[in-house]
């Protein structure tokens, strides 16, 4: 596996950080810690791409640019993140005057891009590097009796289909089976969150966050697994406000890797669990009680 | 000297100078008159006029050296533009020709049949393609000129050094090959057969019937396929004209228009076809007491055994054994009751694949399609949820000889109440397959008309277009709407099963015409899947040295003038392979594809191309270096004289000895060296 360097991005630094802890935790007791990029900056996310696409891009490449001087691929777990820097390495890939101008850009600041980076998600590294067998060897409490509905939300599957199925994806499915819980159907996995909707227009994004649990709920989920920060903040921090208004029973939303991070025996406050605001805590009493 | 005489349009100009001792040049050919040469230069409507400057092209050839007269014109290829050739050779006396317009695939022999008009032979002409090597490639008008130009100076330097040739003739073999025997393979082989040809139609399945044998009705009258069609098949294994070889590829092609050499492989079926009769007493005796394996016919929606009927209609009424699936082939410890079960001693287990050679004159290429995968596009639903459904696998449901007798169920055996059927699955889809698939509109009319018939559920047809243009076609539509199948105009954006709803589905779908998203529940989807190229089809293509449209369909000669034809000469194109087409448009082109073959094989003799090779004799040391060399045996060393000698007849022009004698005396016609030399240094010379 070519090297990677860990982009964690800044709502794994601030709202989403027990994604960044479960992550750090899981690769480490998989034998692949994770090294960050040293001196990473902001993406840019999809609103800096709507104002200036030039600037944009040339902020989003100087972290491709410091990958590749480490002579490393990007690992990005958060779903803005990751559509940003591929978009952008892509776009330097197919457009010579963009990328003439991302040139002269990198080159005031000492930098040099010529475009030998990979984005990489932790899904497809855990799937494709790792593989499933080596994680179902760590397994150490299998999630037996679990009820897991995965959600993908939008950024990893479109509009670019990297490394999953756009309308199907599986790689995290394949995932939480590893770890011996049971993956319900949950044909909404790739809907959309309400992403900032849930601010700018909540009659339009709380409905849409209503439509996901409701869903989940329906399918005897006992836990929504994500990928995305964005994701969780709107299911994990709005779900209140959606109760207020329907009839739903609370739901925890984990990141995936905190689900992956428990079947590997990692203690929970390791992997920030108790940072959510609906209560994972009958997922934990599920993992005790299979250990009792 | 400016010649004005106009050719009545005045859209021809002349920029002539008479050429012939322009520059001082001396004739060419000692003792021959002066080379005079006409360029005529082509607008081709706009084709060519839109990103070249034909007028400039025009001026900078009349100041080459030799050229007497150099026009333009609109169309070059229509009678006045050859005209304007003949005339200008009687008038001017021009012995050279070089027109600049498109390929020569297309119009060299028109060109090369107005200078032998005029009264020269035809190979005093050389053709430049300044449209698809020049304007249709090119943007910048300016660059595309000067390209244009060059192309036209290395032709006039050419041309100088042509020499008259004769072309040869071959017999035509009057055998024809038709490869598929679908309705496309069944009609060219049925018409050729009629008109006393011999056909050999060759099938890769264990039996003849293609598509159509599988499916139930015909829109838009609802005649029954098999009753249609089942005759044809009948009439195919009668006919003493048709060699029917069923479980045959082709492997091999070699030769040329008029006496192809056909290798194919007859792939054993473990049964010896001259004793079966189809009585089907193996099967009932097969060690397996009910079928096991996914029945291809029935597209999976009924299981069979290892040996078995193709299906109740087919042609040969053989069965076959798997030997995949079959017990003897993998342990070799069956009890053979199949074998006991056989009076005829038709089961031969140790029956070996077999390789035959066919000679034919043409050959028709009637290899069908391939639905689309509607897995490929996942968020329909199907292979995740039972009760979705490709069209196909609903045509056998609602056939009588069906897996359920016609009988419209869902898997678990209900009768569905609300049905959806999805159009342009895999068509019209910049994802997927971007061409429109032609019969998904009316057939899924049609699916909709028969399941409203034979259950009464509601039925939802959820289209982008409705494209009914053929004959009934409209009607058809109207009737179907009048009785009372929805028609929502949406695309489908996804499909799912209820938490709890018993296997039903909810499919959101945008309705364009309401304006509004809705959320219908049906019981049953189908995906009116489109058609596609068969998997292997750039393997055939291969084979058969034709060549296929960017999306993979076998591409015809010309789109409007020459639809059967390939660019292959001798070889045709008959239904599906072709591009998507209906029953009745492949039945047409399938009776036009032997309409051609039959003009060629009947006119008994072809012409081919000088272009062969022969050797100098005093010039050849007899070093033999050329012989092995020769792809066509055409060869030989002549030992009294010490020398090689090549068969005309046998040489295809392929020019690997030329450039391999070791003393050059290897000369082939259309390519001799100086024409060569030339023509470089015509297109190199910047001007």
């Amino acid at each position: 596996m070519k090297k990677l360097a860990y982009y964690p991005g800044c709502s794994l630094k601030g709202t989403g950080r027990a994604y960044d802890e479960s992550l750090r935790a899981v690769f480490e007791v998989l034998g692949e810690p994770l090294e960050e990029l040293d001196d990473w900056n902001c993406c840019g996310a999809t609103s800096y791409m709507s104002i200036d696409k030039r600037e944009a891009y040339a902020l989003a490449s100087r972290n491709l640019a410091l990958a590749e001087r480490e002579k490393a691929d990007l690992l990005t777990p958060c779903n803005a993140c990751y559509l940003v820097l591929e978009k952008t390495r892509r776009h330097l890939a197919d457009s010579a005057e963009m990328g003439h101008r991302v040139r002269r850009a990198l080159d005031a600041v000492g930098l040099s891009y010529e475009g030998d980076v990979r984005i990489r998600h932790p899904l497809e590294v855990l799937t494709r590097d790792v593989g499933e067998e080596r994680i179902k060897e760590a397994v150490k409490e299998p999630l037996k009796g679990l009820k897991v509905a995965p959600y993908y939300g939008c950024q990893i599957v479109r509009p670019y289909a990297t490394f999953d199925d756009q309308y199907h994806p599986q790689t995290m499915d394949r995932l939480l089976k590893a770890t011996g819980a049971k993956v319900v159907p949950y044909p909404f996995k790739t809907r959309c969150c309400g992403a900032s909707q849930t601010g700018t227009l909540p009659e339009v994004g709380l409905h849409l966050v209503y439509r996901l649990l409701n869903e989940a709920e329906a399918r005897g989920a006992d836990v929504l697994a994500v990928i995305c920060p964005l994701c969780q903040f709107n299911l994990d921090a709005y779900q209140s406000q959606v109760r207020r208004e329907y009839d739903l029973e609370p739901i925890p939303i984990l990141y995936f890797s905190q689900i992956l991070g428990l079947a590997l025996g990692i203690p929970a406050k390791k992997l920030g669990i108790d940072r959510c605001v609906v209560s994972a805590n009958r997922v934990l009493e599920r993992r005790a009680a299979h250990a009792a | 000297m400016l010649r004005e005489d106009g050719f009545g349009s005045g859209s021809t100009r002349d920029r002539a100078v008479d050429g012939a001792t322009v520059n001082g040049d001396a004739p060419l050919t000692n003792g021959n008159p002066p080379i005079r040469i006409g360029v005529y230069v082509c607008h081709c409507g706009t084709n060519i006029a839109r990103t070249v400057d034909v007028e400039q092209v025009t001026e900078k050839a009349g100041e080459l050296p030799n050229v007497t007269v150099a026009r333009d014109y609109k169309y070059m290829c229509s009678d006045p533009g050859q005209e304007m050739i003949k005339e200008d050779i009687e008038e001017l006396g021009l012995n050279r020709i070089v027109v600049a317009s498109c390929s020569p695939n297309l119009h060299e022999e028109t060109f090369r049949g107005a200078t032998a008009a005029g009264g020269l032979n035809p190979f005093f002409f050389q053709m430049v393609n300044i449209r698809e090597h020049a304007s249709w490639v090119h943007e910048d008008r300016e660059s595309a000129t000067e390209k244009a130009i060059d192309l036209v100076r290395a032709a006039v330097q050419r041309v100088r050094h042509h020499r008259a040739l004769e072309t040869r003739r071959v017999p035509i073999r009057p055998e024809v090959l038709v490869v598929g025997g679908g309705i496309a393979g069944i009609t060219a082989a049925l018409t050729l057969a009629h008109a006393g040809k011999h056909v050999y139609l060759v099938e890769r399945e264990a039996s003849i019937g293609g598509h159509m044998a599988q499916f139930d009705k015909t829109f838009p009258t609802l005649d029954c396929a098999a009753c249609i069609l089942t005759p044809k098949m009948t009439q195919v294994k009668a006919h003493p004209n048709i060699t029917l070889m069923t479980m045959t590829d082709v492997v091999k092609v070699e030769g040329f228009v008029g006496s192809y050499e056909v290798t194919v492989k007859h792939r054993p079926r473990y049964i010896d076809v001259s004793l079966c009769v189809g009585c089907q007493q193996c099967i009932d005796a097969c060690v397996y007491k009910r079928g096991k394996f996914e029945d291809e016919f029935d597209v999976g929606l009924s299981k069979r055994k290892p040996i078995y009927l193709p299906n109740a209609q087919a042609v040969p009424q053989v069965v076959l054994i798997d030997p995949e699936q079959c017990i003897q082939f993998s342990s070799g410890k069956c009890k053979q009751t199949c074998l006991e079960a056989c009076d005829r001693d038709a089961i031969l287990f140790d029956q070996e694949e077999r390789v035959e050679t066919l000679e034919v004159g043409a050959i028709i290429m009637a290899t069908g399609f391939q639905t689309f995968d509607a897995r490929r596009s996942p968020h329909y639903g199907y292979g995740i949820y039972p009760n979705v459904y490709t069209a196909l696998e609903v045509e056998r449901l609602v056939n009588a000889s069906g897996p359920t007798g016609g009988e419209v169920v869902l898997r678990d055996g209900e009768k569905p109440t609300s049905v959806g059927i999805v159009h342009c699955v895999g068509s019209r889809d910049q994802k997927t397959n971007p061409w429109c698939s032609k019969v998904c509109c009316m057939y899924s009319l049609k699916l909709a008309h028969l399941i409203k018939e034979k259950t009464d559920a509601e039925v939802y047809n959820f289209y982008i277009d409705i494209r009914t243009p053929g004959k009934g076609f409209e009607e058809f539509y109207q009737r179907v709407a009048a009785e009372g199948t929805h028609l929502i105009r949406g695309k489908v954006a996804s499909v799912y099963q209820q938490a709890d709803g018993d296997g039903e589905l909810l499919v959101d779908v945008e309705d364009t015409l309401a304006g509004m998203v809705r959320r219908i529940p049906v019981d049953m989807l189908i995906l009116a899947v489109g058609l596609e190229p068969r998997a292997d089809a750039e393997e055939v293509r291969r084979t058969f040295n034709i060549t296929c449209s960017g999306d993979g369909w076998f591409m015809e000669r010309h789109p409007k003038l020459a639809p059967v034809e390939t660019f292959t000469d001798g070889v045709y194109l008959a239904g599906c392979c072709q591009g998507p087409k209906d029953i009745p448009e492949t039945v047409a082109q399938a009776g036009a594809a032997a309409g051609q073959a039959l003009a060629l094989i009947d006119r008994a003799y072809i012409e081919l191309e000088p272009n062969t090779a022969h050797v100098i004799a005093e010039d050849c040391s007899g070093c033999k270096t050329c012989i092995p060399l020769c792809p066509y045996q055409a060869i030989l060393h002549d030992d009294a004289e010490n020398r090689a000698e090549i068969n005309e007849v046998l040489c295809k022009g392929c020019g690997v000895c030329v450039a391999a004698c070791p003393s050059g005396s290897i000369v082939q016609n259309l390519f001799e060296d100086m024409e060569i030399y030339e023509e470089i240094e015509g297109v190199l010379a910047y001007a």
